[in-house]
């Protein structure tokens, strides 16, 4: 491919990835219900979606259920890692399987399962449901990102630790954890986003008395497109910007 | 060495049992409801039946799973022909923009898909984006929709799917080794001809990676065709969730969650076989290669 083919084909794929986000960020301070002409600047739906109360509670929910199920996941997941990385036990290769299994499975299935199992059970879909469905779905992803980095490990610094009397757990928290710090980060800021971004799951496994953003916008762009989503997405957009910022700034001066 | 024992019991036992509770047990659970008696109030009732999967065996049923799959499969071949490209000019950028220009592809990536598929809505809806840019070009005379059409779910499906095509294919582009290239070129190979036979074979496995990535989420994304779509045309996805939460007819959602899951498992066991195949041929040219 020619340089300038190359480039233009950059720009164009660009374009289509940002267009459609830059056009609702525009919108969002465009002065129209309805029509999509432009009639001038307005903070008017801004103002509009701090108004909504029900909005704010969803999306405080949201955050909520990311932070607390992100950091139980990564937990788990790095436990798991270190496990299948340093010991060898009986079934180790089914539980690594089964990890496996678990990113490929399709979303809607591990939804349904789990709402099936929540009903069987008798407990009530809300916070605490979620809160399960989405530790499971997150914790995969943060056991592979983290396995991958043990796997690039020098174990010689586990077993000088060991020979110079560091217990297990005291290996774990001032040799193992430190060095592997970069991917339980990128593990919980993975399993952060996965859970502020899903739907399919959380469709099943929360009820009604529990709704949270991705939800609430699914029923707000059924009813029609009104312009506070607008601002909704804006402001969504720019956290998602600051955050992969904030990411790439956090891996960039490990590096150095 | 005691508490050495504890600590490992204490990550094994514990993540062991996080994924048999809730994953083991809920699927476990999904299979056997799929084989029990539909209860209209009760969502099921004992009895072992293979009705449901009876039920399953109805035209409408394979017509449905064959939309899906093939819409999923276009998808993923846009997303391959143009994310290809892109992920080679991504390879092929300086070295101070890449890390730069990869950013930029994350960003939508982390986006929440909602918000995307609102934003497509916003462009394709009657007096959109698209709409009002057609007539003042003067392309049309009146107000277009392409919302609610199967063009605009495909759209929808290319548009929140395509950073996971680019991802992989980025970084089995950026692996290849120039040299192989120039050495297809000094031997007289044109650059279509160095292509087909260099690059695609080495870039294979990025292929097949990008390409189940797109796949997997396309059948199940329910939320696209309802929105997009507008809900005319019925994938496996919708037809699940339908029968889970509108018709309460347990079984036979369990049912076809049961069917999804075991055709997804053989695509990826003949996905697997291909990467194999695929490394493998490039391990016999390199050694080819090494022969004098």
């Amino acid at each position: 491919m020619t340089r300038k083919l190359r480039l233009a084909w950059m720009v164009l794929v660009f374009a289509f990835l940002y267009l459609p986000i830059l056009v609702v960020i525009v919108y969002s301070f465009n002065d129209a219900t309805y029509s999509t002409a432009w009639r001038g600047f307005t903070w008017k739906w801004y103002e509009r979606l701090a108004a909504n109360g029900p909005l704010m509670d969803a999306a405080l929910r949201t955050l909520v259920v990311a932070v607390v199920s992100a950091t139980a996941a990564t937990v788990l997941g790095t436990l798991a890692a270190l496990a299948l990385n340093r010991y060898r036990f009986t079934g180790r290769k089914v539980l690594l399987g089964s990890i496996l299994v678990l990113t490929v499975s399709p979303d809607i299935v591990m939804g349904i399962s789990l709402l099936i199992f929540f009903v069987v059970l008798g407990a009530s879909l809300g916070f605490g449901t979620l809160l399960v469905s989405h530790i499971t779905l997150c914790l995969p992803f943060v056991t592979l990102t983290v396995l991958a980095r043990l796997a690039s490990f020098d174990e010689n610094l586990v077993e000088a630790a060991r020979d110079l009397g560091a217990s297990e757990w005291r290996a774990f928290r001032d040799v193992i954890l430190p060095l592997t710090l970069p991917a339980v980060g990128a593990g919980w800021l993975l399993s952060f986003t996965l859970s502020m971004d899903d739907v399919l799951i959380s469709f099943f496994v929360t009820g009604p008395s529990y709704e949270i953003l991705p939800l609430k916008i699914y029923s707000m762009v059924r009813l029609g497109v009104k312009p506070d989503i607008n601002a909704l997405s804006a402001i969504m957009f720019t956290l998602t910007v600051a955050c992969v910022l904030l990411a790439h700034a956090m891996t960039r001066t490990r590096r150095q | 060495m005691h508490d050495g024992a504890l600590f490992r019991r204490f990550c094994i036992l514990g993540v062991a049992a996080w994924l048999i509770v809730f994953a083991l047990a809920p699927n476990a659970g999904l299979l056997v409801v799929s084989f029990l008696t539909r209860h209209p109030e009760d969502f099921v009732a004992p009895g072992l039946t293979l009705d449901a999967y009876t039920r399953l065996m109805d035209p409408t049923f394979a017509a449905i799973f064959w939309e899906s799959v093939r819409l999923a499969a276009l998808a993923t071949l846009v997303c391959l022909l143009a994310g290809y490209p892109f992920a080679y000019a991504l390879a092929r950028a300086g070295r101070r923009a890449r890390p730069w220009l990869l950013l930029m592809v994350v960003i939508p990536f982390w986006t929440n898909s909602l918000i995307r598929t609102y934003a497509v809505i916003i462009i394709l809806k009657s007096r959109g984006v698209l709409s009002n840019l057609l007539e003042a070009l003067g392309l049309t005379s009146g107000p277009v929709s392409l919302l609610y059409t199967d063009t605009a779910m495909f759209i929808g499906f290319t548009y929140t799917l395509l950073p996971f095509m680019i991802l992989p294919l980025f970084a089995a582009i950026e692996k290849l080794d120039r040299n192989l290239l120039d050495a297809a070129r000094d031997l007289g190979a044109g650059s279509l001809r160095a292509f087909w036979n260099v690059t695609l074979p080495l870039t294979m496995p990025g292929i097949l990676a990008g390409s189940m990535l797109v796949f997997l989420p396309a059948l199940g994304m329910f939320y696209i065709p309802e929105l997009l779509g507008g809900g005319k045309s019925m994938l496996i996805g919708n037809f699940i969730k339908n029968q889970m939460l509108l018709a309460r007819d347990w079984p036979l959602g369990a049912a076809a969650s049961t069917v999804l899951t075991v055709a997804l498992a053989v695509m990826i066991v003949l996905w697997r076989v291909a990467a194999r195949r695929a490394r493998e041929d490039e391990a016999d040219d390199l050694l080819a290669e090494g022969a004098p």
